[in-house]
């Protein structure tokens, strides 16, 4: 290839990245889906479904990616917070009763505020508990470290089983966001944008965090390389258990609005959410918050897609989304880490 | 540190340093055991005639397999694949598809059997060479994927597979009941030790000695010049790599071999069993059993494979019976009756799991023999 020739494709990948770059992947997907899918409508519909879904997909993918960029730990155990948290936050909702099926809009909100508090502050307990007992002895050791957490994740499944039943328990959704507005011709449900606007708060407060405070760059630090943040004196491990703590709590977030959007929950929640979870941080690159975000919107948006266009596909095609983007850039989109 | 660093410190060393390191009590005690077993396994249909028995058998002989082929991974090479069961299920779909399609002859299973083992190649190696350039823990990731799509697959396609219900389908005449391999005088089957000599041990036979043949090939690649290489690279990646071994080309081949042999282990099982559902072969429950199985027999010992399952087949179909007298015992105190339950017998597997990752890391074989354990 003459120098010429080559030097064209290379500025207008220049041009790409100084304009976002990778950050445009959604926007493409969706104008693609816009084309195939014909009807301007069910379009927004299924885009606001898939925003929503890649929010709550978010919260979940967040804490795993950024406990592995900090600390170099595959957390498989990490959807049991996903299904304790899904649990807690539908006994809360049952337990509240009236508060929350009844007409008042404010008494509603605190109701599934309170659900989702108990569970985000189980996760985050149980968080603590998991990193002391299950995580601690085996640092630095990746093949038992897997080992150990899948074991975790097959006691975590039956304590729930064991405290919950094997059937399949019913959420009550707060009368103030079920049902759905009409606007501009396109129904949306309330309760997705709740979720979505709640994961934005989310993302956007760790972003403020991550930015913007002594503490987020410490963890950014300690994410880029941990040795050189302990020679000058921070104490990593407890900045970690900090992380880990925030990334269960979110877990169990995004386990209980899930179970919220779901309406019926069962113990098998966090497994079946998992895999969907392991291929956005994947996609997004380990350790980053942004990719985190970058991912669980494409998965969200691809889910709802193709299970409009090719229902059978629905799951295959965030598999064979993972296999292109790995073939494209083998460590995902916005790695923090390329270890 | 990297994955193939601390695997040393779990299953280590060559076959030299094991036999200096090594008590002979504890070698001849996991010689003795895996001799008792064998012969068991290989006198099963006359020592234990009734048919729990007979299945709990030709479990164990499919499941040796399958184990072993997985420790060629995890345990020789260091590889952490949660895509094991996947190319298990190829096996036993292509071979039930096949004989539901065609008709019960041996044609339909070499033909079924051979597609299933070259599709699951072509994918391992597909899988192999996009992601065992990177990072071991997303390669875990990679084949948790692409297992669970493969069992969303496999419910949906259900013209093809049955869905959730499987396929059920019937097997050569051969290995039916109620074909008689030997007649005596009067033309009915001829006995031996008062067990009639029919199909049904034909069947049993064909699993066995499958199963032994490819158990002794993969003891052959353990042994093998390519098996050291494994060694080594899961001992030290970088510096295998230094001395000229192509790292990538020989995980790949490892993850192929592997992958082959966990489909002809799925054939064995479709045969057996006369019955190929998602539940059988292709559920993540399986997966889990089959790394509690190489763990708790010890990562990197082919004989750790044959003890594994033996100790976690004769759990999972013993021990729940003895949870369910625990709760009947105890059945007025709070608590323990649901905890005793038959249905919770993972949670004290699990629980029983994690101790031995933390105390026991190189599993029971490993540590009898002296290899690695605690450092």
């Amino acid at each position: 290839m003459t120098e010429t020739t080559a030097s064209l494709p290379t500025r207008i990948k220049a041009d790409i990245e100084r304009f976002g770059g990778v950050l445009w992947l959604p926007v493409v997907l969706a104008v693609v889906a816009l084309i195939l899918i014909g009807q301007p409508s069910t379009w927004a519909t299924l885009t606001i479904a898939g925003l929503a879904m890649g929010m709550m997909i978010f919260l979940m993918a967040s804490g795993l990616s950024l406990i592995f960029g900090l600390m170099d730990v595959l957390n498989f155990g990490h959807s049991a917070f996903v299904t304790a948290g899904a649990f807690i936050g539908a006994t809360v909702l049952a337990w509240l009763g009236f508060w929350v099926t009844g007409g008042n809009p404010a008494l509603n909100l605190t109701g599934l505020l309170l659900a989702i508090a108990a569970a985000t502050i189980f996760g985050a307990l149980a968080g603590w508990f998991f990193e002391r007992v299950v995580i601690r002895p085996v640092y630095q050791d990746h093949l038992r470290q897997i080992l150990i957490t899948v074991g975790a994740l097959i006691v975590a499944e039956e304590l729930v089983l064991l405290v919950w039943g094997g059937a399949p328990i019913p959420v009550p959704r707060p009368q103030v966001l079920t049902g759905s507005i009409i606007f501009a011709g396109v129904s949306v449900e309330i309760y997705r944008i709740f979720a979505f606007l709640l994961g934005l708060l989310v993302y956007v407060a760790m972003y403020l965090l991550l930015n913007r405070t002594r503490l987020g760059l410490l963890i950014r630090a300690g994410v880029e390389n941990r040795e050189m943040v302990e020679a000058l004196g921070f104490r990593v491990d407890r900045l970690f258990i900090l992380v880990f703590m925030a990334g269960s709590a979110l877990a169990a977030m995004g386990g209980a609005m899930w179970a919220g959007y779901q309406g019926l929950i069962t113990a098998a929640l966090g497994s079946e959410m998992m895999i969907l979870v392991f291929i956005v941080v994947i996609i997004g690159g380990l350790g980053s918050i942004q990719g985190s975000l970058l991912g669980a919107i494409l998965v969200g948006l691809m889910a709802n897609y193709v299970a409009f266009l090719v229902p059978k596909m629905a799951l295959a095609s965030n598999m064979l989304l993972m296999m292109a983007i790995l073939l494209w850039r083998p460590y995902g989109l916005l790695p923090a880490v390329k270890r | 540190m990297t994955m193939s660093q601390s695997n040393s410190a779990l299953a280590s060393k060559s076959g030299r340093d094991r036999v200096n390191a090594s008590g002979w009590s504890g070698r001849a005690l996991v010689y003795a055991a895996v001799g008792i077993i064998a012969l068991a396994l290989a006198l099963a249909p006359f020592l234990f005639p009734d048919i729990r028995s007979q299945e709990v058998a030709a479990r164990i002989c499919v499941f040796i397999v399958l184990v072993a082929s997985y420790d060629l991974l995890i345990g020789y090479t260091g590889i952490v694949s949660f895509a094991h069961t996947m190319f298990f299920g190829m096996g036993a779909y292509g071979t039930a598809i096949a004989l539901k399609a065609m008709g019960p002859g041996f044609e339909a299973i070499l033909l079924g059997g051979g597609a299933g083992i070259v599709a699951a190649l072509v994918l391992a190696l597909l899988i192999g060479l996009l992601s065992l350039r990177v990072k071991a823990i997303f390669f875990a990731m990679v084949t948790l994927s692409a297992a669970s799509v493969m069992m969303v697959l496999a419910s949906q396609l259900s013209d093809f597979t049955g869905g959730e219900d499987g396929i059920t389908y019937s097997i050569p005449r051969l290995f039916s009941p109620a074909t008689e391999l030997l007649t005596d005088a009067e033309g009915r089957a001829m006995r031996l030790f008062g067990v009639p000599l029919n199909g049904k041990i034909a069947l049993y036979y064909f699993v066995f000695v499958s199963a032994l043949l490819l158990f002794l090939a993969m003891m052959r690649i353990v042994a093998s010049p390519l098996g050291s290489v494994l060694q080594a690279i899961r001992e030290n990646e970088l510096r295998a790599e230094a001395i000229g071994y192509r790292v990538v080309f020989y995980r790949t081949t490892i993850f192929c071999i592997a992958a082959g042999i966990a489909a002809t282990a799925g054939i064995l099982r479709a045969v057996w069993l006369k019955y190929t559902g998602p539940d059988v072969v292709l559920s993540f429950d399986i997966m889990i059993d089959i790394l509690l199985m190489v763990v708790i027999g010890g990562m990197g010992t082919m004989l750790g494979a044959v003890i594994g399952v033996v100790l976690m087949t004769l759990a999972q179909y013993y021990l729940k019976d003895l949870m369910a007298l625990g709760a009947e015992a105890t059945a007025n105190l709070p608590l323990v009756p649901d905890l005793l339950n038959p249905e919770r017998w993972l949670l004290w597997l699990g629980l029983g799991f994690i101790l031995l990752v933390y105390f026991f890391p190189s599993g029971i074989v490993g540590t009898l023999l002296g290899k690695g354990g605690r450092k």
